[in-house]
């Protein structure tokens, strides 16, 4: 159960809409969640999912004119959806920061890592640059970075990406935010790399207290990192639990199919069980259950129920939710028959 | 660098010898007479292979050379260019004279029509879909339709024929007559200004609205950078590689001579002696002009490269 007094992000009911030539997409529909205080949410779902979009929306990073953004997000108990845009952007990059995929395209190719990462100081701390280049090294010698007074006067195209994550991250953490949101930090990393990373991650949670929001479609990721779970699909939460639940308990066929879809060693098939069709077109959304269309399940439903109305997130359990027609005794059918998670 | 400029004197030195009529012939004049022309062809050192022709033209440019043999020889100290078929000035002093004339005027224009044209740019890719954008997009498209012709003749007609407001055109050299000169140029360095500088509001939009889709924008937004900083700093930089460009090339191509320009405010410029030279076969006088302009862009495209160094840093050798 979350502990109200250490929330430090809630998003209430956010609504994401892009105003296009062919109509309205519908990028997120009535997510909500809370992140406490050092601890980490992970957003999981297929790309189009909403996941990145969410989080963009939370940091006040949507910002164009076809963009419309309804719902309530509080940070630090404050209402950041409608607030002033300056007063957002002060709290970016200082109480909450946020690291992306490809850090090569992140950086800015013409400016030195050093300018960079002073720069992430001096706009939030009236301190002399010198002083900014400072705590700029030591950021860096922080996050392992080899060599520092020599890195600081190289250019991002000079590293490698493990390098340029940690550079990203240095810059995110450097004036020690209580939120981060990392979104898909380690897709553009080598499988050895992304280890370090997020060990690194993990690491400096611990002793900054940061709050991550991990978003990934790697469960992989997930199970090494968060706390607690948001599985997103076509805009909407589908389920939402605590990691183990998650992995143990799955609720909700989209996230079996995820779990399918996980390679593993130890398993005697030869083929993965990838989740047939692809995600749903967020301009003409299905009027059911968002993931009917590709559900394996649904004609254990009775009636039409998928097809024609979006089940509601319901508690399985105190701190589980999941979106399914589908009976509890059925889904634990299911579960046992297909041998997904653990009974 | 070397190599262009050498493939460069030999293309503009077949560019002599190309025009269909006999160089010797053209520099007799009325009273002319066979012996005349084959007398003149020796002096010239057109009765030599190609080869050493050229040899002999490169070497004017570099040390000078010696027209003509025993008592009527003539001196052409370098650089040489030879001597103008028209009036039988060495063409290294027509050149020397126009050169500044043009200088004056491409500089001019250029800082105009850069400071117009990229402030325009980045307000309408700042207010990109509004109004503003529009309107500026807008006027600029006509500007970019206007031909420098018409731009030019509407301006003299109404601001100097039928207005009064500037005095006719009357090439001063800054140095003596700083009004004067001022008054003379104003209207050309607008007339150039109004196209280059329509051409390049759309360039550094185009450019800066592809620079602000950039992840890194997206990074230096989430480090809470204002917009301003954001815009200035961190997009404008990056979408100016393609500006430096088409600048350098601009500017280089405006420095071999503004043809119409000059001719339609009667300035004494490289474009003017070039035109002057064309229809009068001064073969002379056309081949160092195209010599020089074509040096400008070689030149303008070396300067280009070190820019782009001093821009990006990926560029620079490591």
């Amino acid at each position: 159960m979350t502990n109200e007094a250490n929330v430090i992000l809630e998003v209430k009911n956010l609504n994401v809409e892009f105003t296009t030539d062919d109509g309205i997409v519908h990028a997120v529909n009535n997510v909500s969640y809370k992140v406490e205080r050092g601890k980490t949410l992970a957003i999981v779902g297929e790309s189009g999912s909403g996941k990145s979009v969410s989080s963009l929306a939370v940091m006040g990073l949507l910002t164009g004119a076809n963009t419309k953004i309804s719902g309530e997000v509080f940070f630090n108990g404050r209402e950041l959806v409608g607030a002033d845009p300056e007063e957002v952007r002060k709290l970016r990059g200082d109480e909450m920061a946020m690291i992306f995929q490809d850090p090569l395209s992140a950086l800015h190719p013409y400016y030195t890592i050093g300018d960079q990462l002073a720069e992430a100081v001096l706009v939030h701390h009236k301190i002399k640059e010198a002083e900014a280049r400072t705590r700029a090294a030591e950021m860096l010698a922080k996050v392992g970075i080899p060599s520092v007074e020599q890195r600081m006067d190289e250019y991002p195209h000079q590293l490698s990406g493990g390098m340029r994550q940690r550079v990203m991250i240095a810059m995110a953490l450097i004036n020690g935010p209580e939120l981060l949101i990392a979104d898909e930090p380690t897709t553009a990393l080598d499988v050895t790399v992304q280890a370090q990373i997020l060990d690194l991650l993990r690491e400096l949670q611990k002793e900054f207290g940061t709050a991550i929001v991990l978003i990934t479609h790697d469960l992989g990721v997930v199970a090494d990192l968060a706390d607690e779970v948001l599985v997103m699909y076509g805009g909407s939460a589908v389920e939402h639990a605590p990691v183990r639940e998650i992995f143990y308990s799955p609720q909700m066929p989209y996230t079996w199919g995820l779990l399918a879809s996980i390679p593993q060693i130890s398993a005697k098939k030869e083929q993965l069980d990838p989740i047939p069709g692809s995600p749903p077109s967020l301009l003409n959304m299905p009027k059911g259950c968002v993931f009917a269309p590709r559900c394996a399940f649904k004609d254990q439903v009775a009636g039409d129920a998928c097809e024609t109305h979006l089940p509601d997130l319901l508690a399985v359990s105190p701190d589980h939710e999941a979106r399914c027609h589908l009976s509890e005794s059925q889904r634990t059918a299911i579960r046992s028959e297909r041998k997904i998670g653990r009974l | 660098m070397v190599l262009m400029l050498t493939l460069l004197s030999i293309v503009t030195f077949l560019l002599f010898n190309a025009v269909p009529t006999d160089p010797a012939r053209l520099t007799c004049g009325k009273t002319c007479t066979p012996e005349i022309v084959a007398a003149n062809r020796i002096r010239l050192g057109l009765d030599q292979p190609l080869f050493v022709q050229y040899m002999d033209w490169i070497k004017g440019i570099f040390v000078g050379r010696t027209y003509g043999s025993g008592s009527a020889t003539f001196e052409c100290s370098a650089p040489c260019l030879g001597y103008s078929f028209r009036n039988g000035e060495q063409v290294t002093t027509m050149i020397v004279d126009a050169l500044p004339v043009t200088l004056y005027l491409a500089l001019g224009a250029f800082l105009l029509w850069m400071l117009v044209g990229i402030s325009a740019g980045i307000a309408a890719a700042k207010h990109h879909g509004k109004w503003q954008d529009r309107t500026i997009m807008g006027v600029s498209l006509i500007g970019y339709s206007l031909p420098v012709f018409f731009v030019g003749l509407l301006l003299l007609v109404f601001v100097i024929v039928r207005w009064n407001l500037l005095p006719y055109p009357d090439y001063e050299s800054p140095f003596d007559d700083p009004v004067a000169f001022f008054q003379t140029m104003l209207l050309p360095w607008v007339t150039l200004a109004i196209l280059y500088a329509a051409y390049y509001a759309r360039l550094t939009r185009s450019q800066m609205l592809e620079t602000m889709g950039e992840d890194y924008i997206r990074t230096a937004r989430a480090k809470g950078l204002s917009e301003r900083v954001v815009f200035r700093k961190h997009a404008f930089r990056a979408g100016l590689t393609p500006i430096v460009t088409s600048a350098g090339l601009d500017l280089a191509g405006l420095l071999g001579g503004a043809i119409i320009t000059e001719y339609i405010f009667s300035l004494p410029g490289l474009g003017r002696l070039a035109i002057g030279a064309v229809t009068e076969y001064d073969l002379p006088t056309i081949t160092a002009t195209v010599l020089v302009a074509a040096v400008f862009v070689i030149v303008a495209n070396l300067v280009v490269d070190i820019l782009y160094a001093a821009i990006d840093p990926r560029v620079r050798l490591t």
